[in-house]
C-alpha cells in the first residue's frame, strides 16, 4: 500500500511506535498480557461475562460504582507505585559515572507517568469511590441524584486510564514533568505523541470528574432525608460536598487550559508558545489555579473521613462540629487565593509573592483548627485501636509534619532556596502520602464491612500499616535531607558520592511501602477467604453513629426500605440511644433507576477517539466522535430508565435480614 | 545562629568516610537523630551554610519560620500521643465523657494559637520577601558591611541553553559555558533568560533561585562572602539533557578573578552571533567553554528572540504592537516572528516551518522575489498610528522594555 494511504488510516502510528526494542517494555507487556489472558480465560471459563456485564459494568448503583472506582484507583496504584520503584532505583544507582539503568528517554517518561497517575488515576478515585459510595448512604438516599451520569462518569475515568497505559506499550508517553509546561510541551520540544496521550487521558477523565462533581454536589443539596439539615450533616458528607464544589470550580480551568495547549499543538495557535508573543508563564499560571484546589480537592474527603473515624473509635461526638464545618468552607474558598505559591521564583515581585506566601500561611489555622478538633475528639474518648484509627493516628503525627514544611515553602524566601529541590518532593509527598492515602486506606478499613458484610483481616491489615508507616518516613525523610543540600528534583544521574547513602535510604524505604502494598492485596484476599469468621451480620461492627449503619451490610439496592428521618447530628448514635425499633412491616415497592449499558458505551467511543487523535488518525477520531453524538442521543429515546422493586422483593430482602439479626443475638 | 552553622564548605569527602564506615543500624540511628545531625554536622548541607549573604539570610527565615510553627507543631504531636495513650479503651480509669464535644474557650485557644502564629510568620513574611526580593539592589554585602559604593557591581548575563549554561561578562567582553566566578565581596547583578525552554537558575550557596524563561528576563542581585568553588545547576526540568546541567561557581579574589579574566581573554575564540547558533543546538554534558571575545549585543539579541538574521526582536514587534499594530497587513510579519515552534532548532524533528503570509519564503522573507504580490488596494497609512512599514533588520538602539538594561541608561 502506498505510504499515503497508509498514513490515511493509521496517522502517525507506525510499527515503529511498538516499543519492540526495549525489553523492559516488552517484559512488563508480556507479563500484563498473560495476566489479562489468565483473567480473561477465568472470566470466560466461570462465564462470569454476563453477571460483570448486567450487575457491575452497567450498574447505576452508587455503591458498585464506589466499588468500580475504588477497584480501579488499587489497580492504578500498583502501576503508579511501579513507576516510583524504577525512579527509586535509578537514583540509588546513577553514582560515580553510572548511568544507573534507565536512560534519560525512559527515566523522563516515567517520573512523569508516576506523578500523572498518582494523582489523576490513584488518587481521585479512590477519593471519588469513597465518596461515591459513603454519601448517600450517610445522608439516607436511595442513590444519586443522576444515576446514569455516575456510571458514565466512572467509565470516562477508566478511559482516561486507559488511554495513559496504552501509551506503555503503543508509542510513549509525555516527556515533560507531570504538568506539562510549555514551551516543553508544545510541538517544537515535544513532537511526539506523549504530550497528546498526556492531553487526551486527562481530558477524557476529566469530563467524567467534573460530572461526578455536579452529580454529588446535587446529590447532597437535593437528596438529604428528612430532618438532615445543613448543619446536622455528618463531616465525611460536608467535605465531600466542599470537595465537589471545588472539582465543579476547578476542572473546567484544567480542560480549557489543556484545550489551548492542543490547539497550540494540533492547530498552530501561539497561546503558549515563546513565538508571536505567545506566554508559558500564562500556563503555569492557570494550570495551578486548578492544581492548587486539586490539592484540596484529595485531601478535604480525606478530612473528613479521619473526622468520622476519629469520633466512632473514641465513641464519643466530634468535638466542634461547627468550627470543623466552617474550617471546611474557609479552607475550600481560600485555596483558590493561593496558586501562585507554585511558582515564587518566576519573578512576580515582591508584593505579589508575599500576599500569596501569606494567603497560603492562613490556611493552615483552619487546618491547625482541625487538627484540634480531632485531638479534643480523642481527649475523654475510650479509643480502639482497629485499623481505622491507627491510620488516622498516623495520619496526625504525620500531616503536621508536611503541614509545617508546607508552611516554610509558603515563605517566598525560603521558598527561593527550597523549591523544585527533593524538599519539595518530600514535603509534597508528606502531605498527600500522609493525608489523602492514610485517610483512603482508614476509609477502605471502616467502611469494608458495610461494602461487603464482612470485615478485613485485621493480621495482614497491620502489617500492612506498619510497612506503610516505617517506609514512609524512610523513603522521605532522607528527601528532606538531601533538600538541605540542594539537591534537585527530576535529576536522573548524580556527580556527589556522598549523596548516594541518602538515596539509599529512601531506596529501602520505598520497598517497604512495596512490602506494605502486598501486604495489603494479601489482606484482600485473606479476609475473602475467611470471610465466614470475619462476618458482621448487625450492619453496624464498629457501633458507629451515622446513618451508612443503620442498614445492612452490605446494604440492599434500595439502601434504606423506609427514608429515614433524622433528630441529631449523629443519627445512627442518636436513634440507637433511644431505641430504634428496625420496621418489619408496611413495606411498599421501592422505585430505582435501571441499569444502562450506554455510559461505558459513550466513554469506549471518546476513548477511540482521544486514540485517533494521538495518533492523527483522523476518520477514527471522527467516526467516534459521531457514534458518541448518535448513542448519547439514542438515549435520549431509551424510556426504561427505572423500574419499581416489588413489596414482595422487599419483604424478602428485609426478611432475611430479621433472621439475620435474630441469630446474631 | 549564622555562626553556630557556618561551616566551610568542601569537607564531603570526610562525611562520606564516617557514613560508609557505619553499619546499617547506625545509619538509622542517624535517621533518627535528622534534625540533631542537620544542626551539628553542617558541612554537606550548603542551603544551611550558604557562601553568600542573600543565601544566608534565606536560611535563617528557613530556620525562623521552623522553630515559629514548632511552637506549636511539637505539642500537637505530643498532645496526640498522650491522648491516644491516656485514652486508650483498656485504660478504664480515664474519664469518659461521650457527649462532651464543645468548649466555647478552647475553641478560642486552638483558633487563636495557629492565628497568632500567622501573624509573626505574615508579618515575618511580608518583610523578609521585600527586603530579600531578587529583583533588589543589594544594602549589604554582609550582615556588618555596606556595599562599597566606588566599586562597580559585577554584571553577569546568564542564558540557559538546551543543556548548558552561558555565561556573558559586558563589562569584560568574555563569555564562558559551564564556568562562573565572581569577586568576594562584590555585588553580582545576574540577568537571566534562556533560549528555548524554561530553566531555573540556582547557586545554592549564593542566592535562591530564580526561573531562566525565554523571551523573558529575570534579575537576581547577590554577593558571595567566601572564596570556596560552589555547584550551581538547573533547578527545574527542561528535557533529555537535564541532570548535566550544572557548572561550578567560584568565588575569587580580586587578585584571583583577574586572573580568571585574563584566561579567559587569552583563551580566544570569539563569540558572535554564528557561533551562537551553533552553541544554542542542544547538547549534553558540555565541558567548560570560554570566549576572549563576544559580540556586544549578543545578549539582547537572545533576549528578544532575534540573533537569526532577519527575525524581528521582540522589542519591536511591542513597539508596534504598543503604537496600535498593523492590522491585516501584520499577517507580513509572521515569518520574522516564528522562531521556534515547529522544531526545536538545530535539530530535523517536526515539519518544515510554515507561516501565514503567502508573500514570504525563508529564503527572501521579506517576499521581494515573489512576483505575484498584489498591490494592496487600498494604499492609505497602514492601521498603527502611521508608522512606516518596519524593516525587518533588528533595530540595534532600540530599548523597548523587554531589551532595555539599567546600565544602557546611563
Amino acid at each position: 500500500m502506498s505510504p499515503d494511504v497508509l498514513k490515511l488510516i493509521f496517522g502517525r502510528l507506525t510499527f515503529e511506535s511498538l516499543p519492540l526494542h526495549e525489553p523492559i517494555v516488552v517484559a512488563t507487556f508480556a507479563v500484563v498480557a498473560t495476566g489479562g489472558l489468565v483473567m480473561l480465560a477465568g472470566l470466560t471459563y466461570f462465564r462470569l461475562w454476563g453477571y460483570l456485564w448486567s450487575e457491575w459494568f452497567t450498574s447505576v448503583d452508587h455503591k458498585r460504582i464506589g466499588i468500580m472506582y475504588m477497584i480501579l484507583g488499587i489497580v492504578m496504584l500498583l502501576r503508579g507505585f511501579a513507576d516510583a520503584l524504577m525512579m527509586r532505583l535509578q537514583q540509588a544507582l546513577a553514582f560515580g559515572g553510572s548511568e544507573g539503568y534507565l536512560n534519560a528517554h525512559h527515566y523522563d517518561q516515567v517520573f512523569t507517568a508516576h506523578g500523572v497517575i498518582m494523582i489523576f488515576f490513584v488518587a481521585m478515585p479512590l477519593v471519588t469511590g469513597l465518596m461515591n459510595f459513603v454519601v448517600p448512604l450517610q445522608i439516607g438516599a436511595r442513590d444519586v441524584s443522576f444515576p446514569f451520569l455516575n456510571n458514565f462518569s466512572f467509565w470516562m475515568t477508566v478511559g482516561g486510564a486507559v488511554l495513559v497505559m496504552a501509551s506503555l506499550f503503543i508509542g510513549e508517553f509525555a516527556r515533560t514533568g507531570w504538568l506539562a509546561y510549555p514551551p516543553l510541551s508544545n510541538i517544537g520540544y515535544s513532537p511526539d505523541v506523549g504530550v497528546d496521550y498526556y492531553i487526551w487521558g486527562l481530558q477524557v477523565a476529566g469530563v467524567g470528574t467534573t460530572l461526578s462533581g455536579i452529580n454529588l454536589i446535587c446529590t447532597i443539596v437535593k437528596l438529604r432525608c428528612p430532618g438532615m439539615t445543613m448543619m446536622r450533616m455528618p463531616v465525611f458528607t460536608w467535605t465531600a460536598l466542599c470537595t465537589n464544589v471545588l472539582i465543579v470550580a476547578s476542572f473546567p480551568v484544567l480542560t480549557v487550559v489543556l484545550a489551548l495547549l492542543s490547539l497550540d499543538r494540533y492547530v498552530g495557535t501561539n497561546f503558549f508558545t515563546n513565538d508571536f508573543g505567545g506566554s508559558p508563564m500564562m500556563y503555569v499560571n492557570l494550570i495551578w489555579i486548578w492544581g492548587h484546589p486539586e490539592v484540596y480537592i484529595l485531601v478535604l474527603p480525606a478530612f473528613g473521613i479521619f473526622s468520622e473515624v476519629t469520633s466512632t473509635f473514641s465513641g464519643k461526638r466530634l468535638f466542634g462540629y461547627t468550627s470543623m464545618v466552617y474550617a471546611t468552607v474557609v479552607i475550600t474558598i481560600l485555596s483558590y487565593l493561593v496558586w501562585l505559591h507554585h511558582f515564587f521564583t518566576m519573578g512576580s515581585g515582591a508584593s505579589v509573592n508575599s500576599f500569596f506566601g501569606i494567603t497560603t500561611m492562613i490556611i493552615s489555622i483552619p487546618t491547625g483548627a482541625k487538627m484540634f478538633n480531632w485531638l479534643f475528639t480523642m481527649y475523654r474518648g475510650r479509643i480502639r485501636f482497629e485499623l481505622p484509627m491507627m491510620w488516622t493516628i498516623a495520619f496526625m503525627l504525620t500531616f503536621v509534619l508536611g503541614g509545617m514544611t508546607g508552611v516554610l515553602l509558603a515563605v517566598p524566601p525560603a521558598d527561593f532556596v527550597l523549591h523544585n529541590s527533593l524538599f519539595l518532593i518530600a514535603h509534597f509527598h508528606n502531605v498527600i502520602i500522609g493525608g489523602v492515602v492514610f485517610g483512603a486506606f482508614a476509609g477502605i478499613g471502616y467502611w469494608f464491612p458495610k461494602a461487603f458484610g464482612f470485615k478485613l483481616d485485621p493480621f495482614w491489615g497491620k502489617l500492612s500499616f506498619w510497612f506503610w508507616v516505617t517506609g514512609f518516613y524512610l523513603a522521605f525523610m532522607p528527601l528532606y535531607v538531601l533538600g538541605l543540600m540542594g539537591v534537585t528534583r527530576r535529576l536522573r544521574v548524580f556527580d556527589d558520592p556522598s549523596l548516594q547513602i541518602w538515596f539509599i535510604v529512601a531506596g529501602i524505604g520505598a520497598f517497604l511501602v512495596f512490602l506494605g502494598i502486598l501486604s495489603m492485596l494479601m489482606q484482600f484476599a485473606v479476609s475473602f477467604l475467611r470471610r465466614e469468621q470475619l462476618k458482621d451480620v448487625t450492619g453496624d461492627p464498629w457501633d458507629a453513629r451515622t446513618l451508612e449503619w443503620a442498614t445492612s451490610s452490605p446494604p440492599p439496592a434500595y439502601n434504606f426500605a423506609f427514608t429515614p428521618v433524622v433528630h441529631d447530628n449523629d443519627a445512627w448514635w442518636d436513634m440507637k440511644r433511644r431505641g430504634y425499633q428496625r420496621p418489619l412491616l408496611g413495606f411498599k415497592p421501592i422505585h430505582m433507576p435501571s441499569s444502562t449499558g450506554t455510559g461505558i458505551i459513550l466513554a469506549g467511543f471518546a476513548t477511540a477517539m482521544g486514540f485517533g487523535l494521538i495518533w492523527y488518525i483522523w476518520w477514527l477520531a471522527a467516526a467516534s466522535f459521531i457514534a458518541m453524538l448518535a448513542v448519547g442521543i439514542g438515549h435520549t429515546f431509551n424510556y426504561h430508565r427505572d423500574f419499581d422493586i416489588p413489596a414482595d422483593d422487599v419483604i424478602r430482602t428485609e426478611d432475611a435480614r430479621t433472621k439475620l439479626l435474630a441469630g446474631a443475638k | 545562629m549564622s555562626g553556630l552553622l557556618r561551616r566551610s564548605y568542601p569537607l564531603a569527602p570526610q562525611r562520606k568516610l564516617i557514613l560508609t564506615r557505619l553499619g546499617p543500624v547506625s545509619r538509622l540511628k542517624i535517621l533518627a537523630l535528622l534534625p540533631l545531625a542537620v544542626a551539628l554536622s553542617g558541612c554537606n548541607y550548603v542551603v544551611l551554610a550558604p557562601a553568600g549573604d542573600i543565601a544566608a539570610q534565606q536560611r535563617d527565615l528557613v530556620i525562623i519560620s521552623t522553630v515559629l510553627m514548632l511552637l506549636i507543631v511539637v505539642p500537637v504531636m505530643a498532645l496526640t500521643v498522650l491522648f491516644a495513650w491516656r485514652y486508650r479503651q483498656s485504660n478504664t480509669e480515664a474519664r469518659y465523657e461521650p457527649e462532651w464535644d464543645h468548649s466555647t474557650s478552647l475553641e478560642l485557644v486552638i483558633w487563636s494559637a495557629p492565628l497568632l502564629i500567622i501573624v509573626c510568620l505574615g508579618a515575618l513574611t511580608w518583610m523578609g520577601t521585600h527586603l530579600l526580593d531578587p529583583y533588589r539592589t543589594l544594602g549589604r554585602i554582609h550582615a556588618d558591611r555596606a556595599v562599597d559604593q566606588s566599586k562597580a557591581p559585577l554584571e553577569v548575563d546568564v542564558v540557559a541553553l538546551d543543556w548548558k549554561w552561558l555565561f556573558i561578562y559586558p563589562d569584560y567582553g568574555i563569555a564562558t559555558v559551564n564556568d562562573l566566578a565572581a569577586p568576594v565581596d562584590r555585588p553580582i547583578n545576574f540577568h537571566i533568560t534562556a533560549s528555548s525552554v524554561m530553566n531555573s537558575f540556582y547557586i545554592p550557596a549564593l542566592a535562591g533561585q530564580i526561573y531562566a524563561m525565554p523571551g523573558m528576563e529575570t534579575k537576581l542581585h547577590a554577593v558571595v562572602n567566601q572564596a570556596g568553588t560552589y555547584r550551581g545547576f538547573s533547578a527545574n526540568y527542561s528535557g533529555a539533557g537535564f541532570s548535566g546541567m550544572h557548572f561550578n561557581f567560584q568565588g575569587l579574589d580580586d587578585k584571583g578573578f583577574d586572573a580568571w579574566i585574563a584566561n579567559a581573554k587569552s583563551g580566544g575564540g570569539s563569540l558572535g552571533r554564528a557561533e551562537y547558533l551553533q552553541l544554542e543546538k542542544p547538547s549534553q554534558n558540555e565541558p567548560v567553554r570560554r570566549y576572549g571575545t563576544v559580540d556586544s549585543d549578543l545578549y539582547r539579541l537572545i533576549l528578544n528572540m532575534c540573533v537569526e538574521t532577519g527575525k524581528m526582536c521582540q522589542s519591536e514587534m511591542m513597539a508596534i504592537d504598543a503604537k496600535g499594530g498593523l492590522g491585516h497587513e501584520g499577517l507580513n510579519n509572521t515569518l520574522p516572528l516564528a522562531y521556534d515552534k515547529y522544531a526545536r532548532r538545530g535539530t530535523a524533528l517536526g515539519p518544515e516551518p510554515a507561516f501565514v503570509a503567502g508573500t514570504c519564503t525563508p529564503d527572501a522573507p521579506q517576499g521581494k522575489t515573489t512576483a505575484s504580490i498584489a498591490a494592496p488596494v487600498d494604499t492609505a497609512p497602514l492601521l498603527g498610528a502611521g508608522l512606516k512599514r518596519p524593516t525587518f533588520t533588528p533595530l540595534k538602539s532600540s530599548s523597548f522594555f523587554l531589551g532595555q538594561r539599567p546600565k544602557s541608561d546611563s
